[in-house]
């Protein structure tokens, strides 16, 4: 029966953000808090704040979807650094 | 207390004396007496219960589902087509282990458009997890309701109380109906807490998609904990003993018929009308049909076993015969009858039991 039930967690696959890819940056100055970024996020991995946004980098998997929907280019994606 | 009732307000009666919580149900023939019943008895006051009312028999499954799930003591009833309507629900409650009691009305599954009892409906939740009872009479149906809530929350499974349409459900006969105190010993404040509970504050999801593993190991549980429905019925404590079948004239019986719901009576006549001509002739009768009182059929030591049903699965038989074949000693003979309602009185079953001892029986009887 325990295996019925699902208690919502956060992150009970692991850290996600360790498949990015392409890494999200978000330039304060060009954002006018539409908050599209924070609608279309597939993995609710953006929060939002009075006079910002905050990307969760532990669990955004870079698909850029935040990116692409920003109408002023406040969200650029970047590829990660090799480590 | 005795009472004159028919049958669905004798479940009605059962369900308030249980102290039902949460009720939802759709209107159908002929079901529709024991939530309209209900609905009258919460509307005067009588029963402190939330009544739902649904626009089909899915969403008042769906509904008593949520309720069973926040902890409440829920009922439904229903027949035939709407039972089929809410099938799918059916199977969610019991893979969620709610301890839902239903009170399934028997009535023929169309087309053509029928009214009348067969027990095809009721056979229909077989494979599904819910525990099957089939009452003879209105005192029974009053009976296993009560009976139902206390062992469904005892195991977490969802429990059905067949009874005939119109033979049972719209006849009115005496039924002896216990105090209230003594009905509250017998069945305490149901445990909120099991098997899980869904309320404010504390979100969870149930039956989401998990590993196969898990489906396999519920289906496991689900069986390994109904064949403990056997023992609960028979140590209940309830004012009537029961068990999960009735032995009529068996003892000494080289003649032996098993049959299940409200025309056990007339063939009880019939057995009586030949055991005084000087056959030895008796009846094991189904109580349950899940779980399969395999135990029970298996111990019948007969010249052979006649099983006459109101059913039948197309492609194979009589469901009954099939299952009592699969655990008997004895030879298995299977007749079915009385599908659509047609009528099958103390006669035909005088004819019926007589051509069965001379070895003169077809498979149907019509």
């Amino acid at each position: 029966m325990e295996c019925m039930i699902a208690k919502p967690s956060k992150g009970s696959a692991g850290k996600t953000g360790l498949w990015r890819t392409f890494k999200p940056v978000y330039d304060v100055e060009k954002c006018n808090l539409c908050h599209l970024c924070w609608l279309y996020c597939p993995e609710n991995a953006i929060d939002v704040l009075e006079d910002r946004i905050v990307i969760d980098y532990d669990y955004c998997k870079g698909c850029g979807i935040c990116a692409k929907i920003c109408a002023k280019k406040a969200i650029e994606m970047v590829r990660e650094e090799e480590t | 207390m005795k009472k004159i009732l028919t049958g669905n307000y004798a479940v009605a009666e059962a369900v308030k004396m249980a102290r039902t919580e949460f009720i939802a149900a759709y209107p159908i023939t002929p079901q529709t007496t024991i939530v309209e019943r209900l609905a009258e008895m919460v509307e005067r006051g009588e029963l402190s219960a939330e009544f739902v009312r649904v626009e089909s028999e899915h969403s008042a499954l769906a509904a008593v589902y949520g309720a069973s799930a926040g902890g409440l003591r829920a009922f439904t009833a229903t027949s035939s087509h709407g039972l089929l309507y809410m099938y799918e629900m059916c199977w969610w409650v019991a893979n969620s282990r709610l301890p839902v009691v239903m009170a399934l009305v028997t009535r023929t599954i169309g087309p053509p458009w029928n009214i009348h009892t067969d027990h095809t409906d009721l056979l229909t939740l077989r494979d599904s997890g819910w525990i099957l009872a089939m009452s003879e009479n209105a005192q029974e149906a009053f009976d296993l309701t009560l009976i139902g809530f206390k062992v469904a929350e005892r195991i977490d499974l969802p429990f059905a109380v067949g009874l005939d349409g119109f033979q049972v459900s719209h006849t009115a006969e005496v039924v002896d109906i216990p105090e209230q105190e003594e009905i509250d010993r017998f069945l305490p404040e149901r445990r909120r807490d099991r098997p899980f509970v869904i309320e404010p504050g504390n979100p969870i999801t149930v039956g989401g998609l998990t590993t196969n593993e898990c489906a396999m190991m519920l289906r496991h549980d689900m069986m390994r904990d109904i064949e403990k429905v056997g023992d609960l019925v028979r140590n209940s404590g309830y004012i009537r003993d029961y068990d999960l079948v009735e032995k009529y004239r068996l003892e000494d019986a080289e003649y032996v018929v098993v049959m299940m719901g409200a025309w056990c009576g007339d063939a009880k006549d019939a057995i009586d009308i030949l055991r005084d001509e000087g056959v030895q002739i008796g009846m094991l009768r189904l109580r349950f049909v899940r779980p399969f009182p395999a135990k029970e059929i298996a111990k019948i030591d007969c010249k052979k076993i006649l099983v006459v049903e109101r059913d039948s699965s197309i492609g194979k038989g009589g469901i009954i015969a099939t299952e009592v074949k699969s655990v008997a000693d004895s030879p298995v003979q299977s007749v079915m009858a009385g599908l659509g309602g047609v009528d099958v009185g103390v006669e035909d079953f005088v004819a019926m039991f007589r051509r069965f001892v001379e070895g003169d029986l077809g498979e149907w009887w019509m």
